[in-house]
């Protein structure tokens, strides 16, 4: 039998554990990949910072970086984790891969929710004498927003999928509570509240998500 | 003659591509001027219009703006042109995120406004356009010709001395145009506002403009008061628009047709001012039977003007002579 009380701590510091390394990967990557896929669509032919070799640059980067399963990613920057985090074990050190594939994975979604941006907007207020920083910050993100939020709700999704990986080589949370006291304890039920508890995060983040896009979206 | 306001000297505008979009063209337009430019799509008439605000440069020749060269703006001579030319749009490019009052306020905030006397101007300019009830209402919930009139209160936020206007009412339907149509007029009149529109309905041309210029393969090629072009257009492809927007002469499936039906001759009389009373004495006074089997006469610039083709029937002799003594009134031609 189970024995919850037992490993009801361990599972409130894998839960603790997954929250961390989610909030902290969506708050930079967030942040850096939007930045990207800013640059992304801006420095593509005919962008308002059309500038070809480094879009060239950017897309190239970004088609390496993302189809590397994460778990190999994981093991592949683990020289540069240990330069940037100083250890390559536990929750905190794999917040750098994390962030990084994220960052190429959030630039990419960024980029696509751009494009849906009707370019006579730009136009208009290249038209009133916005300069390009600008338009970036007051008219192309703002008029974006609707997609974004869906988005990167999608992309929060993908990130607790990553953080269950990232258990995998000592990161902790509640992927690998579900491996090691579920799975490799041959206890079934462990890992089915495992899955739900999981299941419960991704469905509160979506309703979040869905209600906070249709709010901007009726506009 | 006053100093033109815009002035374009040999301007030309070619695309990665080899596209050539404007071609060597030469254009005056004056202070509190309404000019159309008019042609067919892909004559170039979008990349003229852009290069009077620089969203395009002209890589040959200088296009001049209230006194500034366009190709020699730096970044923040740039943003002071543009805070002197307003744009509107076809498809208004409004921001949907923003309200109405956050879009008319927009320019003013490039233009460091502060937030009072931001307030206080779009109040102003909403009363203007007559959407003042409208100020907290996103673009999605307005329609058409309201959407165009935000577009047009946002293009004249920060007074500017030219308004340019990319087929403005193409999108809208006619009773909305007209609406639109006299708020530009409005504008010119009070406000004195040099407005350039391009435009392929004749509607706007004729309620509208005071001059127009021709546009074909990026070159200007005819340009003058609205009804001299129209009236004695010189080129062909002036006279090819021209019948194609006044859609006064039968086409040659028609004319065929006609040939058909009526016995004699078919001729198409041009109708001007003072043509009307020469033709119906002409007519009344030789031997000659005449049926009006097409056409139609309409105002542009409160003048007559249009064609009437007639089935001519009886004497040769007789409709010999009524040709030839009206032909010295005005353009007869046969088919």
């Amino acid at each position: 039998m189970t024995d919850w009380a037992a490993l009801a701590p361990v599972l409130w510091l894998s839960f603790q554990q997954t929250v961390y390394m989610v909030f902290w990967t969506m708050l930079i990557a967030g942040l850096l990949g939007l930045a990207l896929g800013v640059a992304l669509y801006t420095t593509r032919k005919g962008g308002l910072l059309a500038n070809t070799p480094v879009f060239h640059l950017l897309n190239v980067l970004v088609n390496i970086v993302r189809p590397i399963p994460f778990i190999i990613f994981i093991t592949a920057v683990g020289p540069l984790t240990l330069l940037v985090m100083g250890t390559t074990i536990g929750t905190q050190s794999v917040l750098f891969p994390m962030a990084a594939m994220a960052t190429f994975v959030i630039g990419r979604v960024v980029e696509q929710n751009l494009v849906s941006v009707d370019p006579g907007v730009i136009e208009a207020a290249r038209a009133m004498g916005a300069s390009r920083f600008r338009i970036i910050w007051s008219v192309l993100i703002p008029e974006a927003l609707g997609p974004l939020i869906l988005g990167y709700t999608f992309l929060f999704v993908g990130v607790i999928d990553m953080s269950a990986m990232a258990g995998y080589v000592g990161g902790g949370g509640l992927g690998n509570f579900a491996i090691t006291y579920g799975y490799q304890q041959f206890d079934w039920p462990v890992t089915l509240v495992t899955v739900v508890i999981i299941i419960v995060i991704v469905q509160a983040a979506q309703l979040i998500g869905n209600a906070l896009a249709r709010k901007v979206l009726r506009r | 003659m006053t100093a033109p306001v815009i002035s374009f000297r040999g301007a030309s505008r070619t695309f990665p591509g080899g596209v050539r979009a404007v071609d060597g063209v030469d254009l005056d337009v004056r202070p509190g001027e309404i000019v159309g430019v008019i042609g067919y799509s892909g004559a170039g008439k979008s990349t003229l219009v852009r290069m009077i605000n620089a969203l395009e440069l002209p890589d040959a020749g200088t296009v001049t703006v209230a006194g500034r060269e366009t190709g020699s703006l730096g970044e923040r001579g740039l943003r002071e042109l543009r805070a002197d030319v307003g744009m509107i749009f076809q498809q208004f490019n409004l921001f949907a995120s923003r309200t109405v009052a956050g879009n008319v306020g927009y320019p003013l905030r490039i233009a460091g406004w502060s937030r009072e006397r931001r307030r206080a101007r779009v109040a102003e300019l909403l009363e203007f356009v007559g959407l003042s009830d409208k100020a907290r209402s996103f673009p999605a919930q307005l329609s058409g010709g309201q959407k165009q009139r935000v577009g047009i209160a946002r293009a004249l936020a920060t007074s500017p001395g030219i308004l340019l206007a990319d087929e403005a009412t193409s999108a809208l339907d006619p009773e909305t145009t007209q609406d639109v149509l006299a708020l530009l007029r409005r504008i010119n009149a009070e406000l004195g506002t040099t407005i350039v529109v391009i435009t392929h309905e004749m509607e706007v041309v004729s309620s509208t403009c005071h001059t127009v210029a021709v546009m074909e393969q990026g070159r200007v090629i005819e340009q003058g008061p609205v009804y001299d072009v129209f009236a004695e257009p010189r080129e062909q492809a002036t006279r090819r628009f021209v019948h194609s927007v006044l859609q006064d002469r039968p086409s040659d499936e028609t004319l065929a047709r006609l040939r058909d039906l009526f016995p004699g001759r078919i001729v198409t009389v041009r109708v001007r001012a003072g043509v009307e009373s020469v033709l119906s004495e002409l007519l009344a006074t030789h031997e000659v039977r005449s049926t009006i089997v097409y056409g139609g006469i309409r105002e542009l610039a409160r003048k007559p003007l249009g064609s009437i083709t007639f089935a001519l029937d009886g004497d040769p002799a007789a409709v010999d002579a009524l040709l030839a003594e009206l032909r010295t009134h005005t353009r007869v031609e046969e088919a």
